[in-house]
């Protein structure tokens, strides 16, 4: 793939001071793995007989994969509506997206009681097609091996392996098409994991069969939101050595702007059909937090104007976008979640720190690869992407 | 994208769609003919806790370390306790099996659903129901510990054992699991064995449905005889008819129950929660087979997705090669060059 010539390692030196402050957090995280392992999840978790699923289940896996969607956003983009031009984010949203996908399943195994059963998962006879659960973990699974070879031809290139590279380069198309379906099954399937939850989940976010579109819709918006973060931190970050891809990003909030309007619209639609306009006035935390959702992610496509031509203003709408689509995932799987039976959860500060530090190795390993390995474009690339845009206006 | 392509994908949407409306409903699953079951009165437990003693007896379960010794009264499930009382109390209490200033209790345990949550988002299929008996339970061996289950469970019974590295699920395995095996042997549940009013006894689920119907349908203050153990033991003793909450729980809760419970008072004040008669698990697999049924639909819209990735891919390898071009040419016919690339030179090259 020729159009990733002018992409190479940025180089410079390693152990800089953001590298040291996330490994320490890696390291906890690393500890806190160990002692699950040794004495078990009561000793580092909160979880109980009504909460079975925690922040593990609630941040790491549906929150983590949710901003590891960047790569799946871009491959529709460049590769099936043919936008060209976002090539160069692909490379740095794919690294960011193996890594929450790796490190989201790493954690959904940490969680898993009996972990050494897993692979049950794989084995005809065993695995129950009728779970999501299981179609989760099995479309995860193959996605994740589908992010590898994505990701393949950066290492490949870096260690001049021409001959692998060319095999690869030849049925890569095949394996570009199935990364951008297998997303959309598995991040539909987050929302479907909770319709057998039924009545347990708190009204306004128990949608039955709209909770697979909601999920989706909420994974798109989190993949365009996550490229524009990124690619505005690491901008920032790195000063003058990547070029500015600000025209890029604000085209990629039209995308947003379509995602947001179908998922307020449609999830008002289900309040409305189903008669739930009284929980939404109650005026209690859950009528808030229904209501803060859609603020968090409505006001960035009211503003939409303003935004373009504002840098910070860009980056502030994409976090706020980012929290409104996570904060949706988090309230359905934990705070609506009710079991009943006076039973309650609130995370250990050994959950938190397992999964901030799952965070904290993404970051590390990200900063480390971006330097070590060609991902990120270079700053010739700037004039390109310029021309790109004065040949389409022009 | 252009029109054709647009034409290409919006015909594999229409497969999708088509293919989609063909999956029907999954209806619930209806109770096998020799299902057994078991049927509490409410009305007629006297909060004793024999069951709950006998159950832990029965299934070599520990007194809970956590809690108060040996009485589960009022505590939850939990991976020590297959089986709990819990008691109902309303204002001073005085009544028994009245909502108002009363008092109540109820038997909590797997209640061996007719088409279980459990068994249907078991990702392993290591939760399992017997397709004779009916009865509920889960292998560890399989098990992979993922509490998919805890979450689909209406009535939050299975528990995992969280202060064990290698805990297991636990849940009432209705006195059959391995190693316990009482009713494959003739023998009836630990807690049905022991209970002195009858309150629950064991029996084939239709006949202990039609008992509960005769219990609501005869006039409170009548006396009937209450039998214990089964219908059969011929161990009756004489009662008054109680005013019954009109409900047979179990009958359509979610599809059905094992266990039916009658009360005196409504059953959510109880803790058993208002089910539509499809069960949860039932509707998300509608969803599922919806999508997934025979794979096709995810395989039309990987067909369409491969031919527009090839295409587009190919065609941006060929303007990047442009690209290169012009950079080498000084940017010169870079507007030609752009012209005949929208033109679409749809070959590969390396
Ligand atoms: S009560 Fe819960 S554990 Fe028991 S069969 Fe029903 S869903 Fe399964
Ligand atoms: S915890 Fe075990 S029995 Fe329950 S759903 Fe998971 S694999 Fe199945
Ligand atoms: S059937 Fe057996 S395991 Fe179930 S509650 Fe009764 S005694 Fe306990």
């Amino acid at each position: 793939m020729s159009d990733h010539a002018n992409i190479r390692p940025l180089g410079g030196r390693l152990l800089t001071k953001p590298v040291i402050f996330f490994s320490f957090f890696a390291l906890l995280c690393v500890i806190v793995i160990f002692k699950r392992l040794i004495l078990g999840l009561e000793d580092v978790t909160n979880l109980n007989g009504g909460y079975p699923w925690g922040i593990w289940i609630g941040f790491d896996l549906l929150v983590g994969t949710g901003f590891a969607c960047g790569g799946w956003a871009l491959a529709w983009l460049v590769y099936v509506f043919n936008k060209g031009e976002y090539h160069p984010l692909v490379r740095p949203a794919l690294l960011a997206s193996l890594f929450g996908y790796a490190l989201g399943g790493l954690s959904i195994m940490m969680d898993m009681g009996r972990w050494w059963n897993l692979p049950y998962f794989y084995i005809p006879g065993y695995f129950n097609a009728n779970s999501v659960l299981f179609e989760t973990a099995a479309c995860m699974t193959v996605y994740i091996l589908v992010l590898v070879m994505e990701f393949a031809p950066a290492m490949l290139e870096r260690f001049g392996l021409k001959i692998p590279l060319r095999v690869l380069n030849k049925f890569l198309f095949a394996v570009i098409a199935l990364g951008a379906l297998l997303p959309t099954m598995h991040q539909s399937s987050m929302g479907s994991l909770f319709v057998s939850a039924g009545h347990k989940i708190h009204p306004l976010w128990q949608s039955w069969e709209f909770l697979p579109v909601f999920s989706l819709l909420g994974a798109l918006i989190m993949g365009c939101s996550i490229v524009i973060f990124e690619g505005a931190l690491v901008t920032a970050g790195l000063k003058q050595r990547v070029p500015d891809e600000r025209p890029l990003m604000n085209r990629l909030t039209a995308f947003i702007q379509v995602l947001v309007g179908m998922f307020i619209i449609l999830r008002l639609h289900a309040v409305n059909i189903s008669h739930k306009w009284a929980y939404v006035f109650e005026g209690d935390i859950y009528s808030w937090l229904f209501i803060a959702e859609l603020a968090l992610i409505a006001w960035p496509v009211i503003f939409i104007k303003r935004i373009r031509k504002n840098g910070p203003l860009l980056f502030m709408a994409a976090v706020s976008l980012l929290v409104g689509a996570a904060m949706y995932r988090i309230d359905l799987s934990i705070v609506a979640y009710h079991p009943g039976d006076g039973y309650q959860y609130f995370p250990s500060i050994e959950e938190v720190l397992l999964s901030f530090g799952l965070v904290a190795i993404e970051i590390v390993a990200y900063i480390l690869l971006i330097k070590l390995l060609p991902i990120l474009p270079g700053a010739a690339t700037t004039n390109r992407i310029n021309e790109f845009n004065r040949a389409e206006q022009g | 994208m252009k029109r054709r392509d647009f034409i290409k994908l919006a015909g594999s949407s229409a497969v999708i769609a088509t293919s989609g409306t063909a999956v029907e409903a999954r209806q619930s699953h209806p109770a096998s003919p020799d299902a057994i079951g078991m049927l509490y009165d409410s009305t007629l437990c006297v909060g004793c806790q024999a069951c709950v003693v006998k159950c832990k007896e029965v299934n070599h379960m520990a007194p809970n370390p956590e809690g108060e010794a040996q009485w589960e009264m009022n505590s939850q499930l939990s991976p020590y306790a297959l089986n709990v009382i819990r008691r109902y109390d309303s204002g001073d209490g005085s009544v028994k099996d009245r909502e108002q200033d009363g008092f109540a209790y109820i038997k909590r345990q797997c209640m061996h659903c007719v088409d279980p949550n459990c068994v249907s988002v078991c990702p392993v299929s290591a939760m399992t129901k017997d397709p004779v008996t009916g009865i509920v339970s889960n292998d560890p061996d399989i098990c992979t510990g993922c509490r998919y289950c805890m979450v689909a469970c209406p009535y939050n019974v299975p528990k995992y054992e969280y202060h064990d590295p290698f805990g297991q699920i636990q849940k009432c395995e209705l006195c059959n699991q391995p190693g316990v095996e009482r009713i494959s042997n003739g023998l009836l549940p630990g807690c049905v064995e022991v209970c002195p009013t009858g309150a629950i006894i064991f029996g084939k689920r239709d006949e202990l449905l039609a008992e509960a119907k005769r219990r609501l349908a005869m006039n409170a203050g009548d006396t009937y005889n209450y039998p214990r153990e089964t219908l059969t033991a011929g161990r009756e003793h004489e009662k008054a008819i109680p005013e019954y909450f009109p409900k047979v729980y179990g009958e359509h809760e979610g599809g059905g129950t094992q266990v039916l419970v009658l009360a005196g008072l409504p059953h959510e004040k109880l803790g058993l929660p208002d089910l539509p008669d499809q069960s949860y698990g039932a509707r998300s697999e509608t969803i599922q087979h919806t999508l997934y049924q025979g794979m096709i639909l995810p395989f039309a819209a990987l067909m369409g997705l491969t031919y527009l990735t090839r295409k587009n891919m190919f065609q941006a390898d060929d303007a990047a090669e442009d690209d290169k071009d012009n950079r080498q040419n000084s940017h010169q016919n870079k507007h030609q060059n752009k012209h005949q690339n929208d033109k679409g030179n749809g070959g590969h090259h390396e």
